[in-house]
Parts: structure tokens; sequence; C-alpha cells
């Protein structure tokens, strides 16, 4: 028996409790199954590429902190290899180890806030979010340590940081880390084997390895289908080649994949920072003025620095004239060029998978708009 | 680690499956003839002796005379990545290049991006609206010849205008 | 004035105080009551005025109280405080927002149906109150014991529904349609299991009443119907919407549901009936299963249904927070493949045990226990597993023949063409 129905197009957002932001959707429901979506973007776009062509290279460190404000360390990573290889500064080996472990710790917090806002989603009542953000609030309390500052860092420079860890800093990360294993264990026995997140994550939102890598999709998403694609691993940077750690694979490329694997990748971070603390050794954390002045002025050229962000590769592009600003700066934003398969992820879907799918893709509306 | 095509490896090998497709190199850097673009990225992605298959990052550039499409492509197969450019719009008029949405979809929101805050036209771009701003934004930001703040204020007789131009998009129509 | 109502201590001493009516209130002396003969029509409507305000009055500060318990609780539950700051341990905290709802502007959308959009908020009010006019909170202390008692409240408790389904008609809202869709279904589906999960109780019973039913529990019926209790419990969690089954007012999904376009009081009387569908559920389960206000004797009747009340609020409000919530297919697959199965083996077994023996006393009850938990224990586990999601076949890549070619290390044949090894130390 057929009843004669007809599709509903309803607005989600951009005020909405689960868009993450101010992300708005435009979906077209038949009952509960999805039968059309249309991202909508540019709520939060703050002009950040413009702003940066006024600012010198130092001061768009702070720019690069508010783009996705849940992993500003792997920000200002990305952008200062960028600057280093435009501007070809030589890093002093202390400031790199400082910045890998930042950005180490940064990548476990951005986990953490992808692993409990995704079971948020799913609809539980805070319980998750809040244990995942309690240890988060500790690798917070470690930022304020080492640049006095919690979200917006701005903690590295170019050729390094721009303040050595204080002494306390040391044990305090030892202590942290002994935490975060210990949380992502909790996390995981109360999480992982749950019936209820296992029979709505599994198999829902299935994407190819191929069709991910033709939209360009990187990250924990690329690699919860399989493929073996980690720029830590692949195109070492700074001294990821010098620490040892697995890559974090998955075949079924869904939604629970995808929560898996960046739980999983958690554990991988502590290892990577364990492994610099034993590597690290006293000197300056960065350049002299003399050879890295506060107003850089890189020769004319371009350069393009991709890293592993916690989304999947963040990259820069700069472009400079000589001057003390870059004439273009152009971010690689993972979170929006994650988004490419929303609708081949959404469409056939169930209303209540939508925003389970749009939090696994982990996406910052801060870099999605910048 | 990954390696990078040199320029001049690079357009040696394009020369050869896609003739005259080539304007110059340097560096790491292959400048392509902008009616080529797509049947150069076709070649580039399925070819063996390539496989790029990834578009890392699609950007442009306002060099003031004329706009450079910036094209990242990373091979997952070869752990290889190369760079090609395009100069469009060479006297700031109809700058517009084809679209390589068809060879990676990946290239989607990056193109609308570009058309929107930098005012390329990309031809065969399945879904050819603006992305960051609303459609009747005046101008492109991200050109050199944006002013800034005189532009983005919205004086009084501008204020009807957008206000439609908000309602009757939506977002997209 | 029936019989039934002078089985009731409550109200028999109102009435009986005002009226003098000696006859019926053999324990006490009211022989000069305070009106006059004759007007004994008058004392029955004050009674009956007295007692209404005496029970909607005790069941809105009962919902008061569990708003600051399960907030509280929440924060336990999430290792953190909880409301603290007005009044001790925050006891007033539910209090001010009571006031702050009453306060706040009340909006009606311009598209909405006035007349409807107003009476929702009535509609789902009055029964979530009307449950408790049944429900015996003691010895002797209930407005009404019916004899189809149990039949009233599941035709009372449908009833949300059908103000949701106005509620979201009305207030012109698709996302608020999305969500009565989701609540007609719900309904529908749960009604069932839950209507033959309490047949296992009734057939012990004998009766619909629920007097009759807690005299009947020599031992609390939790022991001699666990898998009625089982099902009963998930079903009223699914009627009343909690967690894993909030998937009315999911907000992760639908912002608020149905309640997307309330405002002020009317917003908050949703509010309360929500909470009262979780007070009524808690009553419910504990007369039907845990054997109402039976307990050891010094300790007073209501104090022992307190008690158990709370434990079953208490139970729900772990529930809740602890588990994410279902998708609507499986809700409703649980409740047509799982629970109704489970209700049906149910109401066999207690069949066949009630024709062995067919007045069971408390030592007859505990061999029924004997028998039904195995039963219930199988059972739920051949449910367990039809149900489940199976696990993954395979989890990571074969090394020998990946998915997709990634992870030669070594540089292919191309190159020949490569100058440069570095993606960003040098430059160019």
């Amino acid at each position: 028996m057929a009843i004669k129905t007809q599709p509903v197009t309803v607005n989600l957002g951009p005020q909405h409790p689960s868009t993450h932001g101010v992300f708005r959707m435009r979906v077209m429901f038949d009952g509960e199954e999805i039968v059309d979506v249309e991202p909508i973007f540019g709520y939060l776009h703050r002009g950040s590429e413009k702003l940066a062509e006024e600012r010198t290279y130092t001061q768009i460190v702070t720019l690069t902190d508010r783009m996705d404000y849940v992993s500003s360390m792997l920000n200002n990573h990305a952008y200062i290899l960028a600057v280093e290889k435009l501007a070809r500064i030589e890093p002093s080996p202390r400031g790199v180890w400082l910045r890998m472990i930042a950005s180490e710790l940064q990548r476990v917090a951005s986990h953490l806030v992808a692993t409990g806002f995704l079971i948020q989603d799913l609809g539980a009542l805070g319980t998750p979010l809040i244990y995942a953000m309690r240890e988060r609030e500790n690798i917070l309390d470690l930022f304020e340590m080492i640049c006095g500052a919690r979200i917006t860092n701005s903690y590295l420079r170019p050729g390094g940081v721009f303040m050595d860890a204080p002494a306390e800093f040391w044990p305090a990360l030892d202590r942290g880390l002994d935490d975060i294993v210990r949380t992502i264990d909790e996390l995981e026995a109360y999480l992982s084997g749950n019936e209820i997140i296992f029979s709505r994550t599994k198999g829902t939102a299935v994407l190819s390895p191929e069709l991910l890598i033709n939209a360009s999709i990187t990250g924990p998403m690329l690699r919860a289908s399989g493929v073996d694609w980690d720029l830590r691993h692949r195109a070492p940077y700074d001294y990821y080649d010098r620490v040892n750690f697995e890559r974090i694979l998955h075949t079924a490329s869904d939604n629970y994949a995808r929560y898996w694997v960046r739980v999983q990748e958690m554990r991988e971070s502590v290892k990577i920072i364990k492994q610099c603390i034993e590597q690290i050794e006293p000197g300056p954390v960065r350049p002299s003025f003399d050879d890295v002045p506060r107003l850089i002025r890189p020769p004319e050229g371009d350069a393009y620095v991709a890293i592993e962000g916690s989304k999947g590769e963040l990259g820069f592009y700069l472009v400079s004239d000589g001057g003390i600003s870059p004439y273009r700066m152009h971010v690689r934003a993972s979170s929006l060029i994650n988004l490419t398969l929303l609708r081949d992820m959404l469409i056939g879907g169930q209303f209540g998978d939508l925003f389970v799918t749009f939090g696994s893709v982990d996406l910052n509306m801060g870099e999605v708009d910048r | 680690m990954t390696t990078v095509w040199s320029g001049a490896a690079l357009a040696e090998a394009i020369e050869a499956f896609a003739p005259g497709s080539v304007e110059s190199s340097a560096g790491t850097d292959v400048w392509l003839k902008p009616e080529s673009i797509s049947d150069v990225c076709g070649g580039l992605k399925t070819r063996a002796e390539f496989k790029f298959d990834l578009l890392s990052s699609l950007t442009a550039v306002d060099y003031i005379d004329h706009f450079e499409v910036v094209y990242h492509l990373t091979s997952l197969p070869m752990n290889a990545s190369a760079v090609l450019k395009s100069r469009v719009g060479l006297g700031r008029t109809d700058a517009s290049i084809p679209s390589v949405v068809p060879v990676w979809r990946g290239a989607d929101y990056q193109e609308r991006e570009v058309w929107d805050l930098m005012g390329i036209r990309f031809d065969g771009h399945p879904n050819h609206k603006r992305i960051m701003l609303w459609e009747g934004f005046p101008g492109h930001p991200l050109r050199k010849d944006y002013v800034t703040y005189d532009q983005s204020i919205v004086g009084p007789s501008d204020e009807q205008e957008l206000v439609e131009s908000t309602d009757s998009d939506g977002g997209g129509e | 004035m029936g019989q039934a109502f002078l089985d009731n201590s409550l109200w028999r001493n109102v009435y009986c105080f005002l009226a003098g009516d000696s006859s019926s209130c053999a324990s006490r002396d009211y022989s000069a009551g305070l009106l006059p003969a004759g007007m004994e029509w008058l004392a029955f409507a004050i009674a009956a005025i007295i007692i209404i305000g005496l029970f909607v009055n005790g069941v809105l500060g009962g919902v008061i109280v569990l708003i600051w318990g399960e907030r509280r609780l929440f924060g336990r539950f999430q290792s953190r405080t909880g409301p603290n700051r007005w009044g001790p341990w925050g006891t007033l905290t539910s209090v001010a927002d009571a006031a702050k709802t009453m306060f706040k502007e009340d909006v009606v959308p311009a598209d909405a149906d006035k007349i409807l959009f107003n009476l929702a908020p009535i509609l789902i009010a009055a029964p979530a109150l009307l449950v408790f006019s049944v429900i015996p909170f003691g010895i002797g202390t209930y407005v009404a014991d019916l004899n189809v008692g149990v039949l009233f409240i599941m035709a009372i408790t449908s009833l949300t529904t059908l103000s949701v389904l106005t509620a979201a008609w009305s207030s012109a809202n698709r996302i608020a349609i999305l969500s009565a869709l989701r609540s007609v279904a719900l309904l529908i589906s749960y009604e069932i299991p839950m209507a033959l999960a309490v047949v296992g109780v009734i057939m012990l019973a004998g009766s619909m009443s629920l007097g009759d039913i807690i005299v009947a529990q020599g031992i609390p019926f939790i022991l001699v119907q666990p898998l009625g209790f089982f099902v009963f419990f998930m079903a009223a969690m699914a009627e009343m919407a909690r967690a894993p089954f909030d998937l009315t007012e999911a907000e992760s999904e639908l912002a608020a549901g149905y309640l997307n376009d309330y405002a002020s009081m009317k917003f908050g009387l949703f509010f309360l009936a929500e909470f009262m569908a979780e007070i009524s559920t808690s009553a419910i389960i504990t007369t039907l299963f845990l054997s109402g206000w039976r307990g050891f004797e010094p300790i007073p009747s209501h104090f022992w249904f307190g008690a158990k009340l709370i434990a079953v609020l208490f139970v729900i409000i772990w529930f809740r927070m602890t588990l994410p919530r279902l998708r609507i297919d499986q809700v409703l697959k649980f409740a047509w493949k799982g629970l109704f199965e489970l209700t049906m083996i149910n109401i066999i077994v207690t069949a066949i045990l009630i024709a062995i023996w067919p007045e069971p006393t408390v030592r007859h009850l505990w061999y029924m226990a004997a028998v039904n938990w195995p039963v219930a224990i199988l059972s739920i586990w051949l449910v367990t597993k039809l149900l489940g999601t199976p696990a993954y076949d395979r989890t990571q890549p074969d090394s020998n023949a990946p998915e997709y070619p990634v992870g030669s290390e070594e540089i292919p044949a191309s190159s020949a063409y490569v100058v440069e090894t570095s993606a960003q130390e040098g430059g160019d």
C-alpha cells in the first residue's frame, strides 16, 4: 500500500544545538529519510586570508589561532612551517621538539572534542562530552604553562617557539600523559563496546577510499577507509622521522571507524610526545633575532606546506613579494574540504544519522568559513 | 618522504601526452595554458606515471595584471607532489578557466571559494555559486583592487538591495 | 458515595470530619460534624476539592524536587557539582526557574493555529495529573481505587501523544511535525508491549485494580515477573520519551522537537508534564512490580512507597545520563521484534504457571520466580543475539593487497624526473 506523501524541506541551522557552530543545511526529508541536502556556509566568515595581507608574518600567527579554534597549535605549526620554507629559516632543535609536543597535545585535545561531540550528537546528554572535555581541560592547563594561553595559543614563531617551557611543565606533562591514557581507556570502556553506539554508527555513511581520495578528503576520515596516508609518515616534517608511531587504520569507512581511528590516534600522539620528551635537549628555543629578525622579509616566491592536522591535511600557501607581510595567504582548510562528500554521506540516510555523520567528519566552523 | 616533481621534468612529461599545453616552467612549477587545464589534469590523474589522485589545494593569486590559479597535486601511490599554475584574466578581463571538478571532486568547494573571493569563473562547474559570501555581495574581496572599508560598509541606499538579494538567494537559488 | 470512597482513609477522614457521618468512620468518632445534617453533598464537594488540591500540589511539589534532584544527580554523574547557589545545596534552583519561566514573554508564532496552540499545554498537563488519581501512595492514600485501574492508566498515558501532535501541528513548524510523527510512531509501537507486559501481573493478581495488585504481591512481582518488568520498564521509558528513546525531543537532531515554538508558562506546562510523567511512571512501576507501599511494619507505608519511587527514578535518570539515543527504526524494531516477543513468552509461561497454581500463595510465587528467571534470562539473551549488531568481519586492511595502492616505500619508476626530495626543508 502506497501512501501519497510529499517531501518536506527543513532548514537546519545556523542556530541549532549540534551544527558545531553556525553551519546551515537545507534538508529535504521523505519521512525520516534524507532526499537532498544543501550545505550553506559563510556564517563565520571573517576574511582571515584578506586580513593576513595587512599583517606581518609574526602577527599572522594570532590569526591562525582563530581559524580552527580547537586545534590552534596545529594551525600555528602549519603556518610557521610555511613561513620557514618561504623565508628559508633553519629552526632551532629545541623549538622544533617543543612545537611537536605542543602539536601532539593539541591533536589529542582536538580528537577529544571530536569524540565527545560525536557522542553528544548520538544523543548522550553530555556525560561522555564532559568526560572528554575534562581531559581537554588538563591539556589546556599544560598550554597555559608553556605559553600563557589556553585556546588562542600563538605559541609558535618562525624558527621555533617564543618561550621555553618552565621547569614545572615537564613533571606536569608526565602526569598529564598518564591521565590522558587513563581517560582514553575510560572512554573506550564506556563507548567502544556500547551496543547503542555501535548499532548507530556501524555501516552508516560508508564511503569508498577512491571516492574519498577523489574528493581530497584526508586525515582520520581517509585512514578510517584503510588508506595508509599520514603526512607525518609520508612526508615527515620537523622531526617526525625521528619518532616511531603506528598509523591507525580501519577498513569500514563508516562513522564507527572514524570514531575509532580518532580514539586510537590519541594513544599514538601520547607515544610521540613521550619520544619527544626523551629526545629533547637544552638549547635555544628559536634562532636569535640576528638570524631571524622580528620583521621577516622573505624573498619573492611562494611556498605551500601541508601538515597532518587533527582533521586532515592542513596546508598554508604563502606568496611573498619581498615585503613584510605576505602578498597572498591561502589556507587549505581540511574542515571545508572534508565536507565535499557531505551530500553523498547523507542522502539516503536517516534523519537520526544526519548529525552523527556530520559530527564524524569533525569539522570546525572557524576553519570552514575562516 | 614525498618526492616533488621539478617543473622542467613535469613540463616535459605533460608535453608528451598533451602537446602544446605548457606555457613555461621554473623551479617546481609548471605554467599551463588555461584552456588545456582539464585535459592535462585528467591525464595527470589517470596516467600510470603520475597518478595524481588527490588535489591537495586549489587557490588563486591576484598579480594585478593577471590572476594565477594554483593547483597542488599529490599522488598517493607514488608519494609525489607537483604544482601546476595557470595565468588567467590577463589585463583583468574575463578571468575564467575550465573547472577540474570532473577530474577531482575535491575541487568543488575550493573552486567555489576562489570564484567567491577572487572572482575567477570556473567553466563547467556543476554548482557555480558563491560559498562564503551571499549572492549579490559587491565585488570579490581577495582581489587587490577591492577597497576593504568603503565597499564593505553598507550605505542606506544599498541596504534595501542587500536585503532583497539575501532574501532571494537564501544561500543559493 | 460509593463504597470505593469509603475505603479511602484520606477521603473518609475529611468527609466524616465535615459531615459527621460516624457510621462510615468507625475508627474515629466524628459524631459532631462541622456541617449540619442534610448538607452531605456540600461535605462531599469540599472534601473533593481539598483532596484534589492536596494531590495536585503534592505532585507539583514533587516535580520541583525531582527537577532539583535530577540536576544534582546529573552533576554527580558528570563529575561536577550541579546547581548549588540558590538555597541550601541549590534546593531553591527549580523554584527560581519556575518563577523565571512564568515571567517570560509568551510568544505565539504568527502562523500558529491559536486555539490549538493554547490548548496543547493543557491537554498534556491534565492527563499527566489524572494518572495520579488511581495510584495508591500508602495504605488508604489514594483518590480512587478503580477496578480497571491499569486500563485507566494505559488509556490516560496515551493522551500525551495527542497533545504532542496538537502542539506540533498548531505551531506550524516542520521540525515539530517530524517530532510529533516520531511520537505517534513510538506510541503505536510501545503501547502494545506495555499493555501486554502488564497482562502477566494482572493474571497473577486476578484484578486490574492497583490496590488489589499490591495486596496480591506477597513478594514483589519484579521477582515473579522479571520479563514483564523488563518490557514494561523499556516501554515506559519509550512512552515518556526518555533517553535512550528521547526521539521526540532529540536535542541534537530536532533542537526541542514539538516544543520549539513554545515559550513562557506554556513551555513550563510541557516541562512539568514531562516530569510528572516521569514520577507517575515510576509510581506505576513501583505499584505493579515493587509491591507498592508494602514493607516492614513500624516504618509507615508512605515511606516505603517513596523510597521505592525514588529508587526507580534514580534508575531512570541513570539510564538517561548514560545512554545515547537510538535511531527511530531501531527503536521501532526493538518494540516489534524484541519486546513484543518477550511479552508473548511471558504471557505463555505465566499462564502455564497459573494453570498449575491457580491461587498462588507466597510459596507458589517463589516457585514461579524460580521458573521465570531462567526463562527471562534465556529469552532476553536470545533477543539480544537476534537484534544485536554483528561485529565487523575485518577492521584492518590486508597488508598484502591493500584496498587502495598506498604504501610503496620505494620511489617508483617516474623518479627519474625527480630533482628534489623535500617537501618543506629546502625551498627552491
